[in-house]
């Protein structure tokens, strides 16, 4: 009230009644007229069609990643609903991915959109929608996957566990230990595959490949990790012997 | 009062803010013109919404600019001490200057709105201008009483350009909040919800206002009523909020 260094303020009874009951009156009628508006409800069907990455390039003003995670908040209202699995069910998952890819066009680096493809979108009850989802972890996990590698192998977890298709998570298993190369990766990762092959009953190819990372040195000074993959080849060689 | 009005309107003449206005406007015609050159299907919506985005952009910033500027030379030069000095009660000195300034913000939504009538229904662009009209005028209230509060140019447009966005952003915020992804009841994100539904409760509903879909799509009578509905109570907020102030300030 003092901005001006001019006028100095007067004090609160120069302001009359009517001034200050309006002010009050007009106050309370906005709060209610706003209490009574609808509130504004996320529809799984309002989902636009994502535009062209250069578009929204343009629309970034310079700050394309920026932008992306913007709209990666955006994205999630449509979904991330009370009643998590309807909403789910009903979203167009093609579009959803559009969305997610031109994101991460925008911002590589920006893991959001590969979290929320496999860790949220694969939540739905609908199988085809999951495997859409991991199809495009996948893809996108196989530009960088040393960066990446967090997601597809949730992926593995949800193609074996949630939606029961072996021959798939075997398929993300294999591509993380073909093309996760960085130390920084726990070695885990790249033995997925031996366990899903041990699921699948393809003893043989577990013992090879387990035998394989013995032999290749890799695990040099894990002792922990190389008696547990000596026993896991000893039990799976007693299983072929029987 | 209604001196106080013409003399306001007058300004925005002199200094050559509705000449501005007519340039940026036939400006926009010509960017819509271009449109209509470059797209391949649903030219006319493609040109009524994109023109119609950027000059309520445009129409908004001039406002509130013109506002700010008249009002802090009026302080600067010393009209505002020499009005408060005269027998002149001083809600009539704020009432004429927000007259003069719905002047200027009718002028420029009709200005806005010329274009826009090659490229949409009538009904749509009279829709979308009186809404225009609408929101200039809460923001011409808003600006005033920000300046009044603030006597300080940066200060003031930096609250007013704020005020503007998170009203337009509400809703989304509201959204946001409502369904966080990593639902908890952890104290920060109850106040943070709590912070928004307060926010939003005392904010108006400028997401509502001067949709540019309409223009594409035709317009919803209820969606202009709520429009009108918002200014006329939310105006009276602004107004008796800058008096409560102007009445405070001592010569």
């Amino acid at each position: 009230m003092n901005g001006s260094p001019h006028i100095s303020a007067r004090p609160l009874s120069t302001v009359p009644l009517p001034v200050l009951a309006v002010l009050i009156a007009s106050l309370v009628i906005q709060v209610c007229w706003s209490y009574a508006q609808p509130r504004a409800a996320a529809t799984a069907e309002s989902l636009p069609d994502a535009p062209d990455t250069e578009l929204l390039r343009l629309h970034s003003l310079g700050e394309p990643d920026t932008l992306a995670k913007i709209l990666m908040l955006w994205l999630q209202a449509f979904d991330n609903q009370p009643g998590v699995s309807i909403p789910f069910a009903r979203l167009d998952y093609a579009r959803v991915i559009n969305w997610l890819d031109a994101l991460l066009d925008l911002d590589s680096r920006f893991q959001y959109p590969l979290l929320s493809a496999s860790r949220v979108y694969t939540q739905t009850p609908n199988d085809a929608g999951t495997q859409q989802m991991l199809e495009f972890v996948h893809r996108r996990f196989l530009e960088d996957p040393d960066r990446r590698w967090p997601w597809m192998a949730h992926g593995v977890y949800v193609a074996k566990h949630r939606i029961k298709d072996l021959q798939l998570a075997l398929k993300y298993a294999n591509s993380l230990s073909l093309n996760v190369s960085s130390e920084a990766a726990p070695r885990w990762v790249t033995q997925m595959e031996i366990f899903v092959l041990e699921d699948l009953g393809e003893i043989e190819s577990a013992r090879i490949i387990i035998g394989g990372l013995l032999a290749s040195g890799r695990l040099a000074g894990n002792d922990n990790e190389l008696r547990f993959l000596k026993n896991r080849l000893a039990l799976l060689e007693q299983e072929i012997s029987l | 009062m209604l001196t106080i009005a013409y003399f306001t309107l007058l300004e925005a003449i002199r200094c050559r803010l509705l000449i501005a206005v007519i340039a940026v406007v036939a400006a926009a015609f010509g960017l819509a013109e271009l449109l209509g050159e470059l797209s391949i299907t649903e030219t006319r919506q493609a040109q009524a919404s994109i023109t119609a985005s950027l000059l309520r952009v445009f129409s908004i910033c001039a406002t509130c600019l013109f506002v700010i500027s008249s009002a802090l030379r009026e302080r600067d030069d010393k009209g505002l001490e020499l009005i408060l000095s005269l027998p002149l009660p001083r809600h009539a000195y704020l009432l004429g200057k927000t007259a003069g300034f719905a002047g200027f913000s009718l002028c420029a939504a009709i200005l806005a709105a010329l274009p826009l009538f090659l490229y949409a229904p009538a009904v749509a662009v009279g829709c979308w201008m009186l809404s225009l009209f609408c929101e200039q005028l809460l923001l011409a209230a808003f600006s005033l009483l920000c300046l009044l509060a603030f006597g300080n140019i940066s200060l003031a447009f930096t609250s007013v350009m704020a005020f503007y966005l998170l009203s337009r952003s509400m809703e989304a915020l509201r959204l946001l909040s409502a369904t966080p992804v990593l639902v908890s009841d952890a104290n920060s994100q109850v106040f943070m919800n709590f912070l928004v539904n307060a926010l939003a409760l005392l904010l108006p509903d400028l997401h509502t206002f001067t949709r540019s879909e309409w223009l594409a799509y035709g317009v919803d009578a209820g969606a202009v009523g709520a429009v009108l509905i918002q200014t006329l109570v939310y105006l009276p907020v602004l107004l008796s909020a800058g008096l409560f102030d102007l009445y405070r300030k001592n010569l």
